[in-house]
């Protein structure tokens, strides 16, 4: 028998629709525990570097992760992940909800998904039995609608639908999945499952999921759940409100945006209001919330409660989750009134809350700059929101201008030329960035920004304090009862970490240091995604239940795997090169890894080469960010520095 | 004097995590906490976020006749099926059966040696959707419930006859033996 995991995945052929179901190699799981990382090994194995995302071989790869299905709190997540349109490296998206348990007990631990089908279809998993069923009926249905329309079709309320707006059937670069509550947005996933002629994936599971050593599993269950009862009671001092608890930011509770408002930048990541937030602001938003929101939503086995369903007078009811409540709002200058309005139409189309916004405000810079014209806009209101609702149908359905814009900022500016580059100036590798533009360079987020695997800083950054505090006595409350760091070191960091003078920021924390706490943070997050779990509950938050002594504990007594903490270390660090050695394959180099030259006010070349030389260094990769023949063969992957040495990428 | 044991259920306090289905399951499974599979839980969450309705139902055991007809309540503005509030393992749907035997299921209250200080259930709603409830009252102490394997015998021997669950559990020992 197989414990947290089922053993077997589901394989699609779409062309020739075949359905098969493969067993698992368990030492797989042993290497790569599950979730991303068995996903990777499995795009690096059969996604080769000819392969482009709108290709028939290009897979696309729904997984649950290892201990999804479990008792484990918060363990939810289904990683999604394939070549990304946009960047077209891979792309990897987690979704939280309720999709990936379900695959579990329907029994598998991942559909992996090639070949196209010309008619739009869908995929019904029903435990053993998996049809591939006609959508022809649902074509230009949204998301939300999709779900309702097949539930009632198949007739169970109770089955988990994962589904693709107009967006992604248009092939839209940042068309999102969407799940209920729930979304796997970056990347330009939902374009490749358009491509692929799948509308919505379907699940319901009614087996077993089974623990190896299950008293043991079950205390550290219950010990998870009273930490995250402690931390409720006691939040954070010192920090903003969204930094004090626990779970993803938590946008539905919090009404209190000065924080987001004033350091986050509106328009096209352009301009920072440092007065926003007036008390009348707070009232009038407030107000917003209150109105549209009927209920606080948590994902499977979570008590967080971090989505919340929003209906809004005349539009019908959808979730929501985290910050899109604020990008859209803030892009166009607008308020939360619009905010949750126009969220609704962007979940039912299915696009990235964070992309879709800010290409829409590209689009009306270049409009004020005169580089688009009326020509290029025809139709287009002249109020601000009335501009986003025109600019987001038109992307959508690929019309006009929308077509070019539908490919985001980077090949939408490349297209239209005349000088529009420098207003696509918020990426990294060709994909869009948090709206943040900040004055010093920060050693840490400098080198997340540039080497994260993930294009996304929310899905690296974490558990260390994003600036110091600010007196002696905060520092030494916070490190207190800090028992989540894997080495007492980084105590001594933060306590020594200064507002000014020479132990701040650029310079301190030390390219040495920054090398080591950027490692500790993405051990965690790659740890989550290859298990499942909820980045809020784990990678993200400051103290949080899950952390690198109690992992390995989990993982032995949910697999019976002998798991410590050297060979998580390990296995984490394995998922992390060969996702690296997956886009080094297929072109990625040193020159892309730089932030947005206007992330930063203040920057200093010298500084910044030096922190990436040191960290590749730890890493144990080359200058070129290439991981060495000896690191890989330490991480048993002698397999990837052969066909890096064949392709003539590594010497 | 007896022990009345009672969940209070808090429908407008349920966020839909389903945390009590995963925890039930997990608690009933042999040995304990072995395997979980929310479809043989005693408690299930009817959900239609659309129509923003989370109902979290207790398992009440085996019904022979299902209802002739429904009716539709309104609450607060939204409509329920009576199905959504009832208990029963009924032959016209699934709920409340186990996948794997097909026998009906019954929330036991966590009966336990030594006995558990709230119901599983109730320890993992942290939204306080469920709480428990023990008070004292006149009368008899309730005799002790049927088990799980009775519960499920007594349906069969309703739904086929005595002699012919006998005839098969004998054919069955064959068959192992
Ligand atoms: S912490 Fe929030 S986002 Fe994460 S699993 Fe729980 S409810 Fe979902
Ligand atoms: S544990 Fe509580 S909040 Fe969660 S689904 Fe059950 S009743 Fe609702
Ligand atoms: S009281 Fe115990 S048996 Fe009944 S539903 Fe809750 S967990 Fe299950």
């Amino acid at each position: 028998m197989r414990y947290a995991e089922t053993g077997y995945n589901l394989e699609i052929d779409l062309t020739r629709k075949n359905i098969e179901k493969v067993a698992t190699d368990p030492r797989d799981t042993e290497l790569y525990l599950g979730g991303l990382g068995t996903s990777a090994k499995v795009l690096w194995d059969r996604v080769t570097p000819e392969i482009k995302p709108f290709s028939e071989e290009n897979l696309l790869i729904f997984s649950a992760g290892l201990l999804c299905g479990t008792p484990a709190v918060g363990c939810n997540r289904t990683i999604v992940s394939t070549i990304s349109p946009q960047t077209e490296l891979m792309a990897y998206s987690m979704m939280g909800g309720f999709f990936a348990p379900e695959l579990k007990y329907a029994g598998y631990d991942k559909v992996i998904i090639r070949g196209k089908s010309k008619k739009l279809v869908y995929l019904w998993i029903h435990n053993d039995k998996v049809e591939i069923r006609d959508a022809s009926h649902l074509k230009g249905k949204g998301t939300v609608e999709t779900a309702e329309l097949i539930k009632k079709e198949i007739n169970d309320p109770k089955a988990h639908v994962a589904a693709i707006g107009l967006a992604g059937e248009n092939k839209v670069y940042y068309a999102s999945v969407e799940q209920g509550r729930s979304s796997a947005s970056r990347g330009g996933i939902g374009a490749v499952m358009g491509d692929k002629g799948l509308k919505a994936i379907v699940v319901r599971g009614k087996k077993d999921i089974n623990i190896a050593r299950p008293g043991e599993y079950i205390e550290l269950c219950d010990e998870v759940l009273n930490y995250i009862k402690f931390r409720e009671e006691n939040p954070i001092q010192g920090v903003p409100p969204i930094l004090a608890g626990l779970g993803s930011p938590q946008e539905m509770k919090i009404h209190d945006e000065k924080w987001h408002t004033e350091n986050f930048t509106w328009g096209n990541a352009r301009e920072r209001r440092k007065d926003f937030w007036t008390e009348e602001v707070a009232a009038k938003w407030s107000e917003s919330m209150d109105k549209v929101q009927t209920r606080l939503l948590s994902c499977y086995n979570c008590p967080m409660q971090c989505g919340a369903s929003i209906n809004v007078p005349g539009i019908s009811t959808y979730m929501m989750k985290c910050y899109s409540k604020l990008t859209y709002t803030m892009a166009a200058f607008s308020d939360l009134d619009f905010g949750f309005k126009i969220v609704q139409r962007a979940t039912e189309y299915g696009v990235d809350g964070f992309t879709t916004p800010q290409v829409m405000a590209f689009a009306l810079e270049l409009y004020e700059a005169g580089i688009l014209t009326d020509k290029d806009m025809p139709g287009m209101p002249s109020d601000s929101e009335g501009r986003f609702y025109w600019l987001l149908d038109k992307i959508v359905n690929r019309e006009g201008i929308g077509d070019i814009l539908a490919n985001g900022t980077y090949w939408a500016a490349k297209k239209i030329g005349n000088g529009a580059q420098a207003y696509a100036h918020n990426n990294i590798k060709k994909h869009e960035q948090l709206p943040l533009k900040l004055g010093m360079l920060h050693p840490l987020y400098f080198v997340m920004y540039c080497t994260g695997e993930k294009m996304n800083i929310t899905q690296i950054e974490g558990n260390f304090p994003q600036s110091p505090f600010a007196t002696q006595e905060d520092k030494e409350a916070f490190v207190k009862d800090w028992f989540q760091v894997p080495d007492d070191k980084f105590k001594q960091y933060l306590l020594d970490w200064e507002m000014r003078g020479e132990k701040s920021i650029p310079n301190y924390p030390t390219p040495q240091m920054t090398s080591e706490i950027v490692d500790w943070q993405e051990r965690m997050h790659y740890i989550d995604d290859s298990l499942g779990m909820c980045a809020g509950l784990s990678s993200f938050p400051l103290k949080p239940p899950y952390h690198m002594h109690n992992y390995p504990k989990f993982i032995s007594a949910a697999t019976g795997m002998d798991m410590d903490e050297d060979k998580l270390t390990q296995a984490a660090r394995r998922n992390r090169t060969l996702i690296r050695a997956f886009n080094i394959r297929r072109g990625m180099s040193r020159k892309d890894e730089k932030p947005p030259e206007d992330h930063w006010r203040k920057r200093f070349p010298e500084l910044e080469k030096e922190l990436l030389d040191t960290y590749y260094a730890f890493r144990g990769w080359n200058e070129d960010g290439v991981p060495t023949k000896e690191y890989l063969h330490e991480l048993d992957m002698d397999y990837v520095s052969q066909d890096l040495e064949q392709r003539g990428l590594l010497k | 004097m007896k022990k009345v044991k009672t969940i209070k259920v808090d429908i407008d306090k349920c966020n839909g995590c389903r945390a009590c289905e995963m925890i039930c399951s997990a608690f009933h499974a042999t040995p304990k906490y072995s395997s979980n599979n929310p479809e043989k839980s005693k408690i299930r969450v009817l959900f239609d976020p659309i129509k923003d309705i989370y109902v979290p139902v207790y398992a009440g055991g085996y019904t022979e006749a299902e209802c002739n007809g429904w009716d539709i309540y309104t609450i607060d503005g939204k409509e329920y099926d009576e199905c959504a509030f009832c208990r029963a393992s009924c032959p016209s749907r699934d709920l409340f059966t186990d996948p794997d035997s097909g026998l009906p299921l019954q929330c036991d209250m966590c009966l336990d040696d030594p006995p558990q200080d709230e119901p599983l259930c109730v320890k993992w709603c942290h939204a306080d959707a469920l709480t428990y409830e023990e008070r004292e009252e006149e009368g008899e102490e309730a005799k002790k419930k049927p088990d799980e394997m009775e519960v499920g015998l007594q349906s069969l021997v309703k739904n086929h006859g005595a002699k012919k669950v006998m005839e098969s559990l004998a054919k069955l020992k064959q068959e192992k033996d």
